[in-house]
């Protein structure tokens, strides 16, 4: 397949603070022990898109970044690892890294993707309706995801927050109109124009922009030239293309597209829209055929662009890591309901216990639980919906509940640990008591503290 | 009485609930519009032959082979017309069907109608409630079940409207019926109608949801591609809601819309859609034309003419839609083509060519006749050689020899055409002359009461006029001749203005080729709209409010207008009243912050009622009212100052005369400098208001700076002062 996939990694993303730092970015934050990246990147491949460009924040992070793909893919992936300045935004970061595009069509995937939906799937409906812009869609998770995860048990919101509003038509394959960020709260503006072409519009309300796009280069480029105030991918570029599809003004027809390539590739050129036309004629022609056709039914006297968009079936996981709560709950769905995602095979009790790992006596691992490599556990310990990383040192009577500890964290005895995350390297010295709280890299817990919410980090030298 | 009656059409549940009250039905035999006019003023819209039957059979017979038992027909424009038609038709001597009249001759709306049917407690149960011009053959059976099950759940679902796919293209969704272009938003799984704009406005290019929608329902879907039948099955509730808000006049603009905002009784409206049955509304003539092609075409089965249902005499339907009813004299070199239907007793002359035309009863064709896509009645004379290209011929017209009557014609009751004269496209001809009155006008057609009760008084007239006409059409003609040709009769209906652009849009005759394109322009301009909206881009990826900063703008105008005048009365009350000026200080304050105004703007706008005061003071010459300036300032010299105790404030004051020597009072213009050295020796303008004012208008246009100019001097002679004082 002709596509050149972006995967856009992030850096060291605020939000995630204090679970990320300069030695763990975003990407290699662990998933079920796995970075992160690596879900996306395994289902990249599995789609046989092995054409990568990994687009990170920061020089520093790149190379960690860098240093990871290359010894856990080598020979697997054709990876381009580029560093780009921080706080440029997605669509910044694509601007920076713009000259490395090459291909015809380019998919651009967000590199904190815990999915199980085929990226494929979005690059071909994409070429099947020769689109400009194809989005995939999942449906928006259920339940009140907080801002930060301290308070998700205490103030629930009743309903579903809304992510998107996604407007579809009725063969719900063409994009026609969505409302991201802050616009998601406002009344719901709608062009009568679309709708007249259209006829009839499905407004949703249930799905969510997964950042998985598919753009054709040349326009991606051209927005991204002459639009210079755009910043995101989401926010701009998408609903600007959406916004625009029935009265384009981007070059998009063949012509202008073949001599731009170049004489060489006039011939392949026709053939593809050769092969296009046979495939619109297939079906009954899309509202934006016969909108162009104007209403003498002769030339196309209209420019138009065609926004798809890929639903992803309800079945399928998707979740995107962008806050700490979306954190727990993934690595909690990836151990749990979605464990198909781990790649890891799961014991007859329903959970992982490494090999090489020791438990003490009479201590339990729950089902959805996993510990990882080399790790010991001592005496009647009891581990429920919870990841344990690798080297971890647990001592006794230690109660692990419906949290993730990464690697090398040493636990003493009398510890209870709820709803919380421990980041590699933190020392929780005897009787800790800690509840929905974050622990950064590298802290120390003294004894017999206990902490309920909070965010513990040490202090930034 | 009903539980025998309950035949097997209806197979309901709850039988007791059914057997407590035949299926009702209301039809309302008047549309409270005016687009049929000028035919309307002669003869109620529902006695119209729509191929050559009365519309109001169409609706009868369909309601009655769906199964409603108990019809009350609401008459009111020409109510003595539709009475005595019923009456001696075989409506009234139906088994298990009973026609009941409801006459009334103020009713101007379907609000009142359905108010005063409240009145006579006729209704009892659910009930379908349709205007007397619906032609369908879609069975209710389904629809009023859904409804009953609904409301069983949940009382509040009041209504259910039927709704019909339209037809694909886009241009033709809303342009086949000539209505007005119908966004609908749907939710779809329950069907709940959340959402209807009927008349859209064309310059707004969004449509705007209110936000809360999607809390309840996660998925809407909005339409453009449906049209509504305007058959809406009722629950009772439906006339006492009329009842309660008596200021509910139009079923949708008011009702269903009212309905939909109103979220604290919570009534909920619910569609049903029809998609193999046939409903529409004739509405206008475009509707008129389009319904007529389908009857002729068989849509509306069993509604059609060949097979006799009330009101139609026998007709055979020959090869490609051809219908002729027996006895006609048809010349043999005459050719009738395909889709028309020629009714009893015509004759057609030599040589004439008819297609796509409906010929009512008895009409009189004369040789080398061209008929294309054109209604006429019955008792029609046209003369030889003439040319009719899409229009309306009423009874009794007369259309002399070589006449040519161009697409959108219509050709009210008795009206004769000159010979050789041409009446040009959409004209509206009718014995009658146009009413004076401004109620042409759509959107004012409630306003004024009597819009219903002038049809009749119109009818009566004309009966008499009527009966001078005959005998002065036998004798002497004293029509102005030049009007409608040599030996016509008639007047041609001024198009009203604003009603021109659209005449081409509700005309029988088809859209031109042109105005397609112009409509699609239209779109394209909402378009373009659109996208200076999407340059007007904020980084976040938001829209811009652009319009609605455009929106606020006019809305802060015609704010501050009205503060204006409410500043202005309550000064004028204080100068009649003689309040002190603390008083007024604190009602401007009041007012002041109730409209959310500067204090500049409020000194402006008294110094502006106050000069309004000065000029109201009767006077002759400029001097004399300099003498009422003066004398009014320095009453009021202690609010103003009030007012106009900053700088800017005192400019704003200065910039406000100057509008008004411009603008609204350009008696002042002579005298500005001398009154603005007033306001300078009463104190209530500072020099460096003044300076500043000027200094502000040096860059200015020439035309600007009339009044700088006129007052140089004096600015002159501040500027020396200050340097003196320097």
């Amino acid at each position: 397949m002709d596509f050149q996939v972006v995967v856009l990694a992030g850096g060291t993303s605020k939000k995630l603070v204090p679970l990320v730092s300069k030695e763990v970015p975003k990407p290699l934050l662990p998933v079920a022990n796995r970075p992160v990246l690596s879900y996306v990147l395994e289902q990249l491949e599995l789609c046989n898109l092995k054409d990568l460009i990994v687009v990170v924040e920061g020089q520093d992070a790149a190379l960690l970044v860098g240093a990871w793909i290359s010894s856990a893919y080598v020979d697997r992936l054709h990876v381009e690892v580029a560093a780009v300045p921080e706080d440029v935004g997605t669509a910044g970061a694509l601007r920076a890294i713009a000259h490395h595009l090459t291909a015809k069509d380019i998919l651009v995937v967000t590199g904190d993707l815990v999915s199980d939906v085929p990226p494929g799937a979005v690059a071909a409906a994409h070429r099947r309706h020769d689109a400009v812009v194809t989005t995939m869609l999942c449906s928006a998770p259920v339940g009140g995801p907080a801002e930060s995860g301290s308070s998700a048990g205490k103030d629930k919101i009743k309903k579903p927050r809304r992510y998107n509003i996604i407007g579809l038509d009725p063969t719900k394959q063409f994009l026609l109109h969505i409302a991201t960020g802050a616009e998601v709260e406002k009344d719901i503006r709608i062009q009568k124009s679309i709708l007249r072409a259209v006829g009839q519009m499905e407004i949703r309300s249930d799905l969510m922009d997964a950042h998985v796009y598919a753009f054709k280069r040349s326009i991606l480029q051209e927005i991204l030239e002459e639009k210079d105030k755009f910043q995101s991918l989401k926010q701009d570029v998408l609903p600007y293309l959406v916004r625009s599809q029935l009265r384009s003004e981007l070059s998009l027809n063949g012509v202008s597209q073949a001599e731009e390539n170049g004489n060489e590739k006039v011939s392949s050129q026709n053939n593809h829209v050769v092969v296009s036309q046979i495939l619109a004629n297939a079906s009954t022609p899309s509202f934006h055929e016969l909108y162009a056709l104007g209403h003498n039914g002769s030339a196309p006297v209209r420019r138009i662009h065609k926004c798809c968009a890929y639903i992803a079936s309800n079945t399928r996981y998707c979740a995107r890591l962008n806050s700490i709560q979306a954190y727990s709950d993934i690595n909690r769905d990836v151990i749990g309901e979605a464990n198909h995602l781990s790649g890891y095979s799961f014991s007859a009790h329903n959970n992982i216990i490494h090999p090489s790992s020791q438990l003490g006596s009479k201590t339990t691992v729950g089902p959805h639980c996993m510990l990882g490599e080399g790790s010991q556990m001592g005496d009647k310990c009891s581990v429920k919906r919870s990841v344990i990383g690798r080297h971890c040192r647990i001592g006794s009577n230690v109660k692990v509940v419906n949290s993730v500890i990464m690697n090398h964290v040493t636990i003493g005895d009398g510890c209870s640990i709820q709803g919380s995350v421990v980041c590699s390297n933190v020392q929780l010295q005897e009787r800790v008591g800690l509840k929905d709280c974050q622990v950064g890299a590298g802290f120390v817990v003294t004894a017999g503290c206990e902490y309920k919410g909070e965010s513990l980090a040490r202090k930034e030298k | 009485m009903g539980a025998q009656r309950k035949g097997g059409t209806r197979a309901t549940e709850d039988p007791e609930e059914l057997a407590r009250h035949p299926l009702q039905a209301i039809i309302l035999a008047d549309s409270f519009t005016t687009k049929f006019r000028p035919i309307t003023l002669e003869r109620p819209k529902v006695l119209l032959p729509l191929v050559n039957v009365p519309m109001i059979n169409y609706t009868l017979a369909w309601l009655e082979s769906a199964g409603v038992e108990e019809v009350f027909v609401f008459c009111c424009a020409h109510s003595r017309q539709v009475i005595d038609y019923l009456e001696n038709s075989e409506w009234f001597s139906q088994p298990n069907f009973t026609v009941t009249t409801i006459e009334s001759h103020n009713s101007i709306s379907a609000g009142d109608a359905l108010r005063l049917i409240y009145e006579r407690n006729v209704i009892h149960g659910d009930f379908v409630l349709v205007s007397g011009d619906t032609v369908s053959n879609m069975s209710l059976t389904r629809a009023i079940q859904e409804h009953k099950e609904r409301r069983k759940k949940d009382s509040n679902a009041v209504m259910t409207m039927v709704i019909k796919q339209s037809k694909p293209s886009p241009i033709t969704h809303q342009s086949r019926l000539g209505t007005d272009e119908l966004f609908m938003a749907i939710d779809p799984q329950t069907k709940q109608l959340l959402y209807y704009e009927e008349k859209a406005d064309h310059l707004k290019g969004f449509i705007s949801l209110e936000n809360m929608l999607l809390a309840d329902n996660p998925s809407i879907c909005l339409h453009n591609d449906k049209q509504d039948c305007y058959i809406d099955i009722c629950s009772p509730e439906v006339l006492s809601l009329f009842t309660d808000n008596f200021d509910y006049q139009h079923l949708r603009r008011h009702f269903v819309k009212g309905l939909l905002v109103d979220d604290i009784m919570g009534y909920k409206i619910f569609t049903y859609e029809i998609h193999s049955s046939y409903a529409a509304r004739i509405d206008n003539y475009r509707s008129y034309d389009t319904i007529s092609k389908d009857i002729i075409q068989r849509w509306t089965y069993p509604f059609v003419p060949d097979v006799t249902f009330f009101g139609n005499c026998a007709t055979k339907v020959e090869r490609q839609g051809m219908y002729r009813a027996s006895e006609i004299e048809q010349s043999r070199s005459a050719q009738i083509g395909p889709f028309t239907v020629v009714g009893k007793g015509t004759r057609i002359g030599n040589n004439s060519k008819i297609s796509n035309s409906v010929i009512g009863k008895n009409c009189t064709i004369g040789s080398n006749v061209s008929i294309v896509g054109s209604y006429i009645w019955d008792g029609v004379t046209i003369e030889d050689g003439c040319e009719l290209r899409h229009a309306i011929i009423c009874d009794g017209v007369i259309i002399k020899s070589g006449a040519v009557l161009q697409p959108g014609v219509v050709l009210s009751f008795k009206v004769v055409i000159g010979q050789q004269f041409v009446v040009p496209a959409y004209s509206k001809v009718s014995l009658l002359q146009q009413p004076t009155m401004q109620d042409s006008d759509e959107e004012l057609e409630y306003a004024d009461s009597n819009s219903g009760t002038l049809d009749s008084s119109i009818a009566g007239a004309m009966g008499k006029l009527n009966g001078d006409m005959t005998a002065e059409l036998s004798g002497t003609q004293h029509w102005p001749a030049s009007e409608l040709g040599p030996g016509g009769a008639g007047y041609i209906w001024s198009i009203s203005e604003g009603g021109h652009e659209d005449e081409w849009r509700h005309s029988v005759a088809p859209i031109p080729a042109e105005k397609l394109a112009e409509v699609m322009q239209g779109i394209e301009d909402d378009m373009e709209l659109l996208n200076l909206d999407g340059t007007g881009l904020t980084p976040s990826g938001e829209l811009k409010p652009d319009d609605n900063s455009n929106d606020s703008e006019d809305d802060d105008d015609s704010r501050e207008d009205s503060f204006e005048k409410e500043v202005e009365a309550t000064f004028l009350r204080a100068v009649h009243e003689n309040i002190n000026v603390g008083d007024i200080v604190l009602e401007m304050n009041s007012l002041r912050l109730s409209y959310n105004m500067t204090s500049a703007d409020c000194g402006g706008a008294i110094f502006y009622a106050m000069m309004k005061l000065a000029l109201e003071i009767p006077h002759t010459a400029a001097g004399e009212l300099y003498k009422n300036v003066s004398s009014t300032v320095s009453t009021w010299q202690k609010l103003l100052k009030f007012y106009a105790k900053e700088i800017d404030d005192q400019i704003e004051v200065i910039l406000k005369f100057e509008e008004m020597c411009l603008e609204s009072a350009k008696e002042f213009s002579t005298s500005f400098s001398q009154i603005l050295h007033l306001l300078y020796d009463k104190d209530i303008l500072e020099e460096d208001a003044v300076l500043r004012w000027a200094d502000e208008k040096k860059d200015a246009e020439e035309s600007d700076k009339v009044f700088v100019k006129q007052s140089e001097k004096f600015i002159q002679w501040l500027k020396e002062a200050s340097e003196e004082d320097d």
